[in-house]
């Protein structure tokens, strides 16, 4: 294969001009639990399906896929959680000194910008591997409202009303591409992501063990509020939205 | 020796700074402008040892438009003067420090309100409805103090400062003849005659 003396080089080019470290990167990704994004008119949901659901791992630790980066961004991730740590951290250290500088909340798009920039740096200096890790990021600023943005491995980023990352996006995606409508208000971006959760994850029933929920409004005073769903609450929006109620009998 | 005063008004900022530039007892330059506009929306006003003042001022100008071209959006006057403020009190701590007082002002296009910041030197900065820096402060608080109400209109905003300059051209020792003022308001910054 053309591809073998070019494999293990993260930042040499082959001769089709491929860089085969960073397109391994992002194929680990489309075998991580879905992360996706709605953009609503009044606020963002993520969504985040989780695949460590052991019987005996401890659920105390808390979000493993929903992070929050400043009071006014928050991210999901797909791929590999120890590179998600790392850069997540990077991404508060930044926030936090954009503040102290600035004293307001940093521009969701320049947050988005420094992580990219820190990720392809590492498909350009040698020596490393890339970051294994995708991004959907929500967030809220005064110069464009509420956002959502996807970055991947190789730095790229782009903004979006609705995209999903990791295992089975391209199927998420065209599920977006048909229900998504412009207008869309935050508890029908909720039930939106519910439906192409449901209908992406592999396991036959939705539990709250399984899925990660958040979403980012502005409250009455007009600041932002970040909202983690508690697993009683991610339990009560599946019987919401009806999710598990055809599948037992398919099961038998 | 030398004056800045800073009003906040209905939907305007009005600064005003001494055109005098001396040195010792000498003075070396009438109608020097101890202004530089930021942006388009926002002014600052400066004074200090002339050199540091005008290079001080002139930094935080070309790093303000970096900033702008990199990220494609304007400061807010609040991101501003934070920025300015932490750019004096890192400077203070070094081994050359920037001896320059400021008023920043500005007013949000979109929402139109306006704002004040007042500096000094040492990296202590205030938002105030009026301000004032060197001898003046002493002279024009209390006039400030007196006369200043919010949601002044332009002309009202003018007849304030005039009583101010009106005081210290009675009471300061040092005659101060020459002043420059500029408005900032949704429209941009302009000098107006007073």
């Amino acid at each position: 294969m053309g591809s073998r003396r070019y494999d293990s080089r993260t930042t040499i080019f082959s001769p089709e001009g491929r860089l085969y470290q960073v397109e391994y990167a992002m194929e680990a990704i489309s075998h991580a639990g879905t992360a996706l994004g709605v953009l609503a008119t009044d606020g963002v949901v993520l969504a985040a399906e989780k695949r460590t659901a052991s019987k005996l791992l401890e659920q105390s630790v808390g979000a493993e896929k929903v992070y929050l980066l400043s009071d006014t961004t928050c991210t999901a991730v797909a791929g590999l959680t120890s590179d998600a740590n790392t850069l997540v951290t990077y991404a508060r250290q930044q926030a936090a000194r954009y503040r102290t500088t600035y004293g307001e909340s940093m521009p969701v798009e320049q947050l988005v910008q420094r992580m990219c920039d820190l990720k392809q740096g590492y498909t350009q200096f040698g020596g490393l591997r890339p970051f294994g890790v995708s991004f959907v990021y929500a967030g809220y600023d005064t110069h464009r409202g509420f956002q959502l943005y996807t970055s991947d491995p190789s730095g790229n980023y782009a903004g979006w009303r609705a995209n999903c990352i990791g295992a089975n996006s391209t199927n998420a995606q065209s599920i977006l591409k048909s229900d998504y409508k412009d207008e869309i208000t935050l508890s029908e971006a909720v039930s939106l992501a519910v439906k192409v959760l449901s209908k992406t994850m592999d396991s036959a029933t939705i539990t709250s063990e399984k899925i990660e929920f958040a979403t980012l409004s502005l409250d009455k005073s007009g600041r932002v509020r970040f909202h983690s769903y508690s697993p009683e609450e991610i339990e009560g929006l599946l019987k919401k939205e009806g999710v598990n109620t055809q599948q037992p009998e398919e099961e038998k | 020796m030398e004056t800045l005063l800073g009003i906040v008004g209905k939907d305007y900022t009005l600064l005003a700074a001494d055109a005098v530039s001396a040195r010792s007892i000498v003075v070396m330059k009438r109608g020097e402008d101890k202004s530089r506009p930021l942006n388009d929306h926002n002014l600052m006003v400066f004074t200090g040892e002339p050199g540091d003042a005008v290079n001080f001022a002139e930094f935080i100008q070309a790093n303000l438009k970096l900033y702008e071209i990199r990220n494609a959006t304007p400061l807010s006057t609040k991101a501003i003067a934070s920025y300015t403020r932490r750019e004096l009190a890192d400077s203070l701590r070094s081994r050359n420090s920037y001896a320059v007082n400021l008023l920043i002002g500005g007013v949000d296009p979109k929402t139109k309100t306006p704002e004040l910041y007042w500096m000094d030197y040492l990296g202590a900065m205030v938002k105030v409805n009026h301000g004032a820096h060197g001898y003046a402060a002493y002279f024009c608080s209390s006039v400030f103090d007196r006369h200043w109400k919010a949601d002044m209109s332009l002309d009202e905003g003018i007849a304030l400062l005039q009583k101010c300059l009106h005081e210290l051209r009675t009471r300061l020792v040092v005659n101060q003849s020459v002043f420059i003022v500029k408005v900032v308001d949704s429209n941009g910054i302009r000098e107006i005659q007073v």
